[in-house]
């Protein structure tokens, strides 16, 4: 029981995860795709503020303040009773209220298929394309080294 | 005598005006977009995020634009907006040793896990410029080598084992990390607090300030043990969920400098560290931080305090170009009051030194005749 509730936490994180990495015009674009409902309760938000980012000295010792990001977050409640809550980097507050409501939808039994497949799938498979694309463009500035032949015999 | 007066409003507004017109320029140039700003002019707008102290790309061209392209003008316009925001919380420390790296570089050592990865860089270019450029070429993709992911622990990790390197900066474990825009510097400063104002500091500052340590001013031998480039996921502890929320990633500069050191009272002969972190891409800025940080622990590790970069109130005061600038161009304002009160009492010290000068004058003459 306790190992599945950690499990449905992590997959719902995860789920946050790709949401507040999306893009905001491909969010709405699924969405409308997928015909997913958008009519809920606005609980709180959309609103911006800020956080504050923490680094570590010396990249692994005590936290320090580094300075602050601009944040976006929304809670809604459905007419089914889900509570869902969003919180991404940025200002935008119509990708806000949409992944809200995802998250909410997700944790409806009814829905949560239809979100994992027709929103947060595709929206992963692109950001990991993405992710790809820019380590092999890295990785061909990696210096290879090799040893000069010297000029005695 | 002056006498208290109000006005130029009208001038102000025409002046306001003027710069609006100004900044738009020749009307038949098209105007400037803020997406052209954010990808096109990167680096900019990763330094008003970073001395602006705010991580937003767009609201950072837009005060680039505003300012029309006055770097500490546009960083105040930022710092400025921060002001008008709600404070949701502080995110988990960010992970550096997990950053998607673009760009990782050491100079002392040549073979470390993960390799020399150069990424979008400067260096080894030839600084010539280059009028293709201004022609509008078409660029050509980025070269890739599709190869295995491999781990890039940091630095400092692999000098660690020999015990011939210090530790990460450790504070004790009950020290809530202090905060500069909540409490009002104090000195001296803890190291976490030194970091958050040289992390926003002025670039320009903190590199004279690091060079000057360099050309023997509190000398430290440093050498780029680790620069990297790359992004970072970010996760904010809320009271609403019983797990970090993942809130996407930024892009930050970190530096590693290393710094060789013959020991003292306080500590063994090993290599010292300095650290760099700040927002975007930045390594001159995150380079000279970390020389900074570093200079900036002599009595921690029992150096003598001889130059101007080890001396805490004064790089830590000085630092903040907002404030700096502040201070500086309010002496433009007006002051015809204070300038009238210093005048009346130059008058006065005027007319009795001259009162003091001929009465000694007709002594002399007095005493010459006698």
């Amino acid at each position: 029981m306790r190992g599945q509730k950690a499990r449905e936490q992590a997959e719902r994180k995860a789920v946050m995860a790709t949401l507040a990495q999306a893009k905001a015009e491909e969010i709405a674009r699924l969405w409308s795709e997928a015909g997913l409902p958008s009519e809920v309760e606005l609980l709180r938000g959309p609103e911006t503020g800020l956080v504050t980012v923490r680094g570590r000295i010396g990249g692994g010792g005590a936290p320090f303040n580094v300075g602050e990001a601009t944040v976006t977050r929304a809670t809604v409640r459905l007419p089914s009773g889900q509570v869902g809550h969003s919180y991404a980097l940025g200002r935008d507050k119509g990708k806000a209220k949409l992944t809200a409501i995802a998250d909410a939808l997700w944790q409806d039994p009814a829905h949560r298929e239809t979100i994992e497949t027709k929103l947060v799938r595709p929206l992963r498979t692109a950001l990991e394309e993405a992710r790809e694309k820019r380590r092999v463009e890295a990785a061909a500035t990696k210096v290879d080294f090799f040893t000069m032949v010297r000029g005695e015999d | 005598m002056y006498v208290a007066v109000k006005g130029g409003e009208a001038a102000i507004a025409n002046a306001h005006r003027l710069l609006a017109d100004r900044r738009r320029g020749d009307r038949s140039v098209p105007a400037l977009r803020l997406d052209q700003i954010v990808e096109q002019l990167a680096l900019g707008v990763d330094r008003v995020m970073s001395e602006g102290s705010l991580y937003d790309r767009e609201l950072a061209a837009l005060a680039v634009v505003q300012a029309r392209g006055d770097m500490i003008e546009a960083i105040f316009l930022v710092r400025a907006y921060r002001t008008t925001l709600p404070r949701f919380g502080y995110t988990s420390p960010v992970d550096t040793g997990a950053m998607q790296v673009e760009r990782r570089v050491s100079a002392a050592y040549k073979d470390l896990p993960g390799g020399q990865v150069l990424g979008p860089t400067f260096d080894y270019t030839h600084r010539l410029l280059d009028p293709e450029l201004a022609a509008g070429a078409d660029v050509e993709a980025p070269a890739q080598r599709p190869v295995e992911a491999e781990a890039m622990p940091s630095v400092s990790s692999i000098l660690a084992h020999e015990g011939l390197i210090e530790a990460d900066g450790d504070m004790p474990l009950d020290h809530v990390p202090g905060d500069i825009t909540r409490e009002p510097l104090q000195f001296p400063m803890a190291r976490d607090i030194r970091l958050q104002a040289l992390s926003r500091g002025d670039e320009g500052f903190l590199l004279a300030l690091g060079y000057s340590t360099q050309r023997g001013y509190a000398r430290n031998h440093p050498f780029a043990g680790e620069v990297r480039i790359g992004e970072v996921e970010l996760e904010l502890d809320i009271p609403e969920l019983p797990f970090a929320v993942p809130i996407g990633s930024i892009r930050v500069t970190e530096c590693q400098m290393v710094n060789q050191f013959k020991g003292s009272a306080k500590a063994p002969p090993q290599f010292t560290r300095g650290y760099g972190l700040v927002f975007g891409q930045s390594e001159r800025k995150a380079m000279a931080m970390a020389l900074c940080d570093r200079a900036l622990r002599a009595s921690e590790l029992g150096e003598d305090v001889v130059a101007a970069a080890q001396d805490e109130e004064f790089v830590i005061s000085h630092s903040d170009n907002v404030q700096a600038t502040g201070f500086v161009e309010h002496l433009k304002l007006p002051h015809y009051v204070d300038f009238q009160a210093e005048l009346d009492l130059v008058r006065r010290m005027r007319a009795e030194y001259e009162a003091r000068e001929s009465s000694d004058t007709a002594e002399e003459k007095r005493e010459a005749a006698e």
